[in-house]
């Protein structure tokens, strides 16, 4: 029997509601620079990382919605996913109770909340991986109804957009995806992108493409400048924090390319607001660590 | 800065103009999805009878709404056992789901002010003309912030709604928000909008070179 990670797992959740990850803050911090003086758009900015400041020194969730909790579970050999589940259901009750989550699991056909942010197979949302090496790694994403109702789907060709199979047309269904949502996703986002799979599997992944940090690269030089180009051009949309107008209007963009059938190609967009909350815990011989 | 105190005047709503800071204190209630449509179906277009306390509870919106304001937000509130409530976190939810029936509502209760973040459309914008009212857009994600303006928690209704569902009556001091509609016709969404869907348009015909 492996050691119960009820206690630490509940942590990983407290930490991902109330403390904003460094390379995400950093970002907003350089966005807010970047802003007129006496503009609405940095008068946002500045109350975000106020905001960001007091949630994390009063431990208290940076933003009401505390979203779907998405959970990957990468484990070693010998794990049992079936107890990982329950510890992580256990945490987030408790997290529930604690004021870490608010109660956000609505049964779509009763509307009756649960109250505890459990629902079914789905909710929370819990990936497992089995993997090499002897470090088990949870990751966490917090993520809000506001930003994953502007998330988008584009199946090409799309001839509204304009948009053929190539990386033109995901440039457009991209930058159409940034224009529709507006300040509704909570400007300044972080756009998770999928090219390819099926309606389903690029969701998940262009949400898994969120786990990178804001800084990094990615390792397709071509899917990098794409990544770059497409940030700047968001930015010049002019929509800006909250849609109030100004410079910022995206953090970043993560594009992963993924296998497709002949027939379908399909550019998914998760949209992921500010309030970037995603933290991970690491297990190795009993010690538990956060990043 | 505006500072504007609940309930609100006509020649106060009229005074106020987009982009204007306006700091709020008095009282509020929350309401968002469910709340909306409730009130539209149960006493606006009245396509289902009044159960339960739905006619009490009426009876305290008229109150609480004339004059008064209504903020999209789905808080986190501990003291959920004692009733000892409290907001945790409380910043504001999407406002455009509410465009069907917000119109309707402000002109109804005779609301002065709708608060929640992203702008709301055309049906909006003509109530807030008409009854007057205003837009007001606070900080999405904001919710720590927020929170520490709430003062007091008052009472909640329909808390069988769930806890971000239900209306919940709170004392505000200094609550920060923007003017983002105005009773004048003007929306800095509307503008906002129409300009990023113009640069939008220019970006598609630059050509995509990507070195590697």
């Amino acid at each position: 029997m492996r050691q119960d990670l009820t206690a630490s797992i509940l942590e990983l959740i407290r930490r991902t509601s109330t403390d904003l990850p460094a390379d995400v803050e950093a970002s907003l911090r350089r966005a807010q620079e970047q802003e007129i003086n006496g503009s609405a758009a940095r008068g946002a900015l500045e109350s975000i990382l106020r905001n960001v400041e007091i949630s994390r020194q009063n431990s208290t969730p940076i933003c009401q919605d505390t979203g779907t909790p998405l959970f990957y579970v990468h484990h070693p050999v010998g794990w049992s996913t079936r107890h990982l589940r329950k510890q992580i259901e256990s945490a987030v009750v408790e997290a529930t109770k604690l004021s870490c989550l608010r109660p956000n699991s609505v049964n779509a056909l009763t509307d009756k909340n649960a109250g505890n942010n459990l629902g079914d197979d789905y909710f929370p949302v819990i990936h497992f991986e089995e993997e090499e090496g002897d470090t088990l790694k949870i990751d966490l994403m917090l993520k809000g109804g506001g930003c994953e109702n502007v998330g988008a789907q584009y199946s090409l060709p799309d001839t509204r957009l304009g948009a053929g199979r190539d990386l033109m047309g995901v440039r457009k269904a991209v930058l159409d995806a940034v224009q529709k949502a507006q300040g509704q996703g909570c400007a300044p986002g972080v756009l998770g992108v999928a090219i390819g799979g099926d309606r389903g599997s690029a969701y998940i992944v262009s949400k898994e493409v969120l786990y990178r940090k804001l800084d990094d690269s990615n390792p397709d030089p071509k899917l990098d400048a794409l990544e770059k180009r497409l940030t700047e051009e968001a930015n010049q949309l002019g929509i800006g924090p909250m849609g109030f107008g100004g410079k910022t209007t995206v953090l970043g963009v993560k594009i992963k390319g993924m296998y497709r059938l002949p027939a379908s190609f399909f550019v998914t967009v998760s949209y992921m607001c500010w309030a970037y909350r995603r933290r991970s815990m690491t297990v190795k011989d009993d010690q538990v660590k956060y990043d | 800065m505006h500072e504007v105190t609940i309930p609100i005047r006509d020649e106060v709503i009229r005074d106020l103009k987009v982009g204007d800071p306006v700091t709020l204190t008095g009282v509020m209630i929350t309401g968002r999805d469910a709340v909306h449509k409730w009130i539209i179906d149960t006493f606006i277009k009245k396509s289902r009878q009044p159960e339960g306390d739905d006619l009490e509870v009426y009876e305290a919106l008229r109150k609480l709404l004339n004059r008064g304001i209504i903020y999209h937000c789905g808080p986190v509130v501990s003291g959920l056992d004692t009733q000892d409530y409290h907001f945790v976190a409380a910043g504001p939810t999407t406002s455009i789901r509410e465009e069907p029936y917000q119109g309707d509502i402000m002109r109804h209760f005779n609301v002065k002010g709708v608060i929640g973040k992203g702008g709301m459309g055309v049906k909006t914008l003509a109530a807030c003309e008409e009854v007057p009212g205003v837009y007001l857009h606070a900080i999405g994600g904001a919710a720590s912030l927020i929170a520490q303006t709430v003062q007091h928690v008052l009472g909640v209704y329909k808390l069988n709604f769930g806890v971000p569902e239900a209306i919940w009556v709170i004392q505000v001091k200094d609550f920060p928000v923007v003017v983002t509609m105005d009773s004048h016709g003007q929306s800095l969404h509307e503008a906002v909008e129409s300009q990023s869907r113009e640069v939008l348009e220019k970006l598609w015909r630059n050509p995509l070179v990507l070195t590697d």
